[in-house]
C-alpha cells in the first residue's frame, strides 16, 4: 500500500477545508476573500472527488477534478476581472456595498 | 324567365346608393332608389305576361345553397336556391313592387327636408327602402320555408332599421328594438316550426312538403300550422304581439304605409295561405288562427276609438284590419284574406300617405285635436283620403266593401258568432276612420302651423292609390283568380248578411258624424260619462303596462340582479380576480426571499444543502 493513511481522514479534511470555504464566503466582506473562499470550496470538493476516485478505482472522479480545475481557471480570469472593474468603480471590495440588484 | 332579376334590382339599388349615396345628389339618389323598383315593376309584368296563366307554379332553380348528409340518409339536408311563382305570388308580387314603387315616389316629396342632425339621412332612407324591397321579393318568391324565411327576417331588419330611421330620438331607437324583439318571439315560433317541418318532411320545398302533408297524421300539421301561427302573430302583428306595431309608427310615415300597413306585415297572412295544405287538414290550428284573428280585430278596433295621434288611429286600424285577414284564413277562405290582403295595401297605404300629407302640410303635426278644417286648405289630400274612407268602411262598390265581405261570408260559414263580431268591428272601423277625418278635415282650425297642399310628386301616387282604393276591388277579383290555388271555397250568396255588414259600416259613419260633427260637445261628454271604459281604451287597455309588469320588467330585473349582480360580477369576476389576489399574496411571501443581498443568498444555498443532506441522512441516501 502506498500509504496508510485512512480514507476517513481525507474525507475528513475536505469537509473541514470546504466548511473553511462557506464560513469564509459567509462570513467576510473583502470580495477577494470572499473569492478565494470559493476557489477553497472548489479545492475542497476536488479532494473529495480524488478520493472516491481512489476509493472506487473509477478513473470518473479525476476527470470531474479537470474539469473543476480548468473551471475554476476560467472562473478566476473572470471574477478577477469583474473584481477589478467594480474596485475601479465603486473604490471599495466592501461586498456589502455592491448590493445595486436590491431594489 | 329570370326571376331572380325581381329582387336583384331594389338589391342594386341598395347598394349603390348605400355605398356611394353619400357623395350623390337627391336627384340621383332618386333615380336610382325609384328607377331599380320600376324595373322591378316592370319585370314582374313582363314575366307575368310571358308566363300566360300560371295554373301550375312556376319553379327556378339557380344553386344548391345547403347541402349536408347522404342522399336518401335520415338526415340529408338539400335546400336550393328556388324561386317559384303561382298566382297566390303573383298577386304579391303587383302589390309589393307597385305599391312599393308608388310609396317611393312620394317618398321623394316627403323627404325632400330631410337633413340636419341625420346627415346623409336622405340616401340612407332609400337604400333601406330598396334592401326592404329586396327582401320582401325574396320571401314571396322563394320556393322554400327556408328562403322565405330569409326574406322574412331581412323584412325585419329593415323594419328595424327605418323604425328607428331618425335614431337620435329616444323613442324611435326604442321603438325599433321593441319591433325587433317581439318579433323575436314570433321567429322563435317560425323557427321551431320549420324544424319540424323539417323531422317530419324531410324537406323544406314547398312542393315536397305539400305533397306529403297530406298524408300526414293531424297532429303534426296542428303542431306545425300553430308554430307557424306564432311566427305569423309576430310579423303581422296579432294578439298577443301586436305591441309593436302601433310603436313603430316613429319611423318616418312612408315606411308605416310600406312596411307596416301594405306589406311586410302581411307577410303572415301570405306564409299562412301558403301553407293552405297544412291547415285545411289541421282544423284545430285553423279555428285558433280564425279566433286570435277575431280578437285581435275588436281588439284593437276599441282601441283605435280613442286614439288622437293620427298615426296611431291608423296603426291600430292596421292591426284590426290584418286581424280581418286571419279570421279570413283561418275561416277557410285564403283567397278572401289575401283579397283582403291586397285592397287593404291600397286604402292603408293611402291611409297613412294621406295622414303623411297632412303631417307634412302641417309641418310635423301629428295630434289631431291640433286639426281640423283641413279640407279646404289641402283639397287634394282630403278628397284621395275620402277615396280610402269609403273604402275601408265598407260601402259597396269602392274595394274594402268586396273582401270584407268575403272574409265575413265566410266566417259566417264557420262560425255566426265570428261573424257577428266582426260586423261589430265594421261598424267601428267606419266610426274610428270617419272620427278621424271629421277631426282633421272639418269644423275650424285648431293648429297654429301655416297648411300648405303637398306637391304634384306626393298626391300623384295618392291619386294612383286612391282609384285603386275606389276601383281595385271590382277590377281584381282575387277570389277568382285564385280559385285554382286554393281548395274549393263554398258559394254563398247571402244578401242578407251583406245589407248587414254594409249597415253596421254606414251606422259607423253616422255615429261619427253625430258626435264629432253635429253636436261636438257630445264626444267629450260621453268620454266623461263613460270614464272608466273610455281610459282602458285611451290607454290601449294596459296592455304594454301588464307586459312590463309581466315579462319585461322580471327579465330586467332579474339579468340585472341574478346575471349581472350575481353571476357575472359575484362568480365570473370574482374567479378571475380571486385567483389574481392569491397570486400577489403568495408572490408576496416569496419576495422576503430576494433581499438582494448576496450573503443570504448564501446562506439559503448552504440551508437547502444541509436540508438534503440531512434528509438523505434520514432515509438512506440516494434511491437506488
Amino acid at each position: 500500500m502506498m500509504t496508510a493513511v485512512p480514507i476517513s481522514w481525507f474525507l475528513t479534511l475536505s469537509a473541514i477545508l470546504f466548511a473553511l470555504g462557506v464560513a469564509g464566503f459567509l462570513f467576510r466582506r473583502n470580495i477577494i476573500t470572499v473569492f478565494m473562499s470559493i476557489e477553497l470550496m472548489l479545492n475542497a470538493v476536488n479532494l473529495s472527488f480524488v478520493t472516491f476516485s481512489y476509493q472506487h478505482k473509477e478513473v470518473a472522479g479525476h476527470l470531474f477534478t479537470f474539469f473543476v480545475m480548468v473551471v475554476a481557471a476560467a472562473e478566476a480570469a473572470v471574477g478577477l476581472a469583474i473584481i477589478l472593474t467594480v474596485f475601479k468603480n465603486r473604490s471599495t471590495l466592501n461586498i456589502d456595498d455592491v448590493n445595486s440588484m436590491k431594489n | 324567365m329570370q326571376l331572380w332579376l325581381i329582387p336583384t334590382f331594389p338589391l342594386a339599388g341598395f347598394l349603390i346608393n348605400g355605398i356611394f349615396g353619400r357623395r350623390f345628389s337627391k336627384s340621383l339618389v332618386n333615380t336610382v332608389a325609384i328607377g331599380s323598383v320600376l324595373l322591378s315593376f316592370l319585370w314582374v309584368l313582363k314575366t307575368v305576361l310571358a308566363l300566360g296563366d300560371l295554373n301550375t307554379a312556376h319553379l327556378e332553380h339557380y344553386f344548391t345553397w345547403i347541402q349536408s348528409g347522404v342522399p336518401g340518409g335520415n338526415h340529408y339536408i338539400n335546400i336550393g336556391c328556388d324561386f317559384a311563382i303561382d298566382r297566390l305570388t303573383v298577386v304579391m308580387l303587383f302589390v309589393v313592387t307597385g305599391i312599393g314603387s308608388l310609396i317611393h315616389i312620394y317618398s321623394i316629396g316627403y323627404m325632400a327636408h330631410e337633413h340636419g342632425p341625420n346627415f346623409g339621412g336622405y340616401y340612407r332612407f332609400f337604400a333601406y327602402l330598396n334592401l326592404f324591397m329586396f327582401f320582401m321579393l325574396v320571401l314571396v318568391l322563394g320556393a322554400s320555408y327556408l328562403l322565405l324565411f330569409v326574406g322574412w327576417e331581412g323584412v325585419g331588419l329593415c323594419s328595424y332599421l327605418l323604425i328607428g330611421f331618425y335614431f337620435d330620438k329616444k323613442f324611435a331607437t326604442t321603438a325599433g328594438n321593441k319591433a325587433f324583439i317581439v318579433n323575436r318571439i314570433g321567429d322563435f315560433g317560425f323557427s321551431l316550426a320549420m324544424f319540424y317541418i323539417f323531422i317530419n318532411f324531410g324537406s323544406l320545398d314547398f312542393d315536397k312538403v305539400f305533397h306529403q302533408a297530406a298524408s300526414a297524421p293531424e297532429w303534426v300539421l296542428t303542431t306545425i300550422g300553430l308554430l307557424l301561427m306564432v311566427g305569423a302573430c309576430g310579423k303581422s302583428a296579432q294578439i298577443p304581439l301586436y305591441i309593436w306595431l302601433p310603436d313603430a309608427m316613429a319611423g318616418p310615415t312612408p315606411v308605416s304605409a310600406l312596411i307596416h300597413a301594405a306589406t311586410m306585415v302581411t307577410a303572415g297572412v301570405y306564409m299562412t295561405a301558403r301553407s293552405w295544405v297544412i291547415y285545411t287538414h289541421a282544423p284545430g290550428a285553423m279555428d285558433v288562427i280564425a279566433i286570435v284573428g277575431i280578437a285581435t280585430a275588436f281588439m284593437a278596433a276599441t282601441i283605435g276609438l280613442a286614439q288622437t295621434d293620427i298615426k296611431k288611429v291608423f296603426a291600430y286600424s292596421t292591426v284590426s284590419q290584418l286581424g280581418y285577414m286571419f279570421v279570413g284564413v283561418g275561416s277557410g277562405a285564403f283567397s278572401a284574406g289575401v283579397y283582403h290582403l291586397m285592397t287593404h295595401a291600397f286604402f292603408k297605404a293611402l291611409l297613412f300617405l294621406g295622414a303623411g300629407s297632412v303631417i307634412h302640410a302641417l309641418s310635423g303635426e301629428q295630434d289631431m285635436r291640433n286639426m281640423g278644417g283641413l279640407r279646404k286648405k289641402i283639397p287634394i289630400t282630403f278628397w284621395t283620403m275620402c277615396c280610402a274612407w269609403v273604402a275601408i268602411s265598407g260601402i259597396p262598390p269602392f274595394s274594402g266593401f268586396f273582401s270584407k265581405d268575403a272574409i265575413l261570408l265566410a266566417a259566417y260559414q264557420h262560425s255566426p258568432a265570428i261573424y257577428w263580431i266582426g260586423v261589430l268591428t265594421a261598424g267601428l272601423t267606419a266610426f274610428y276612420v270617419s272620427r278621424a277625418m271629421f277631426m282633421t278635415f272639418f269644423g275650424a282650425y285648431r293648429g297654429k302651423a301655416h297648411p300648405h297642399e303637398s306637391p304634384a310628386v306626393m298626391w300623384v301616387p295618392l291619386a294612383i292609390l286612391a282609384a285603386l282604393s275606389l276601383f281595385g276591388g271590382m277590377l281584381f277579383k282575387i277570389p277568382e283568380f285564385l280559385k285554382a290555388s286554393f281548395p274549393a271555397e263554398a258559394e254563398v250568396e247571402n244578401p242578407m248578411l251583406m245589407y248587414i255588414s254594409v249597415a253596421a259600416g254606414l251606422s259607423g259613419i253616422a255615429i261619427a258624424y253625430i258626435m264629432y260633427l253635429a253636436k261636438t260637445g257630445m264626444a267629450d261628454s260621453l268620454a266623461r260619462t263613460f270614464s272608466a271604459p273610455y281610459r282602458l281604451i285611451y290607454n290601449k287597455y294596459f296592455v304594454d303596462e301588464i307586459y312590463d309588469a309581466t315579462v319585461v320588467n322580471p327579465i330586467l330585473g332579474g339579468s340585472r340582479i341574478v346575471l349581472w349582480k350575481g353571476i357575472d360580477s359575484g362568480v365570473i369576476d370574482g374567479l378571475a380576480n380571486g385567483i389574481a389576489s392569491r397570486c400577489r399574496d403568495v408572490g408576496g411571501i416569496l419576495r422576503l426571499l430576494q433581499s438582494g443581498s448576496i450573503r443570504s443568498y448564501a446562506s439559503w444555498i448552504l440551508f437547502g444543502g444541509v436540508v438534503l443532506i440531512v434528509a438523505m441522512g434520514l432515509f438512506g441516501g440516494l434511491p437506488r
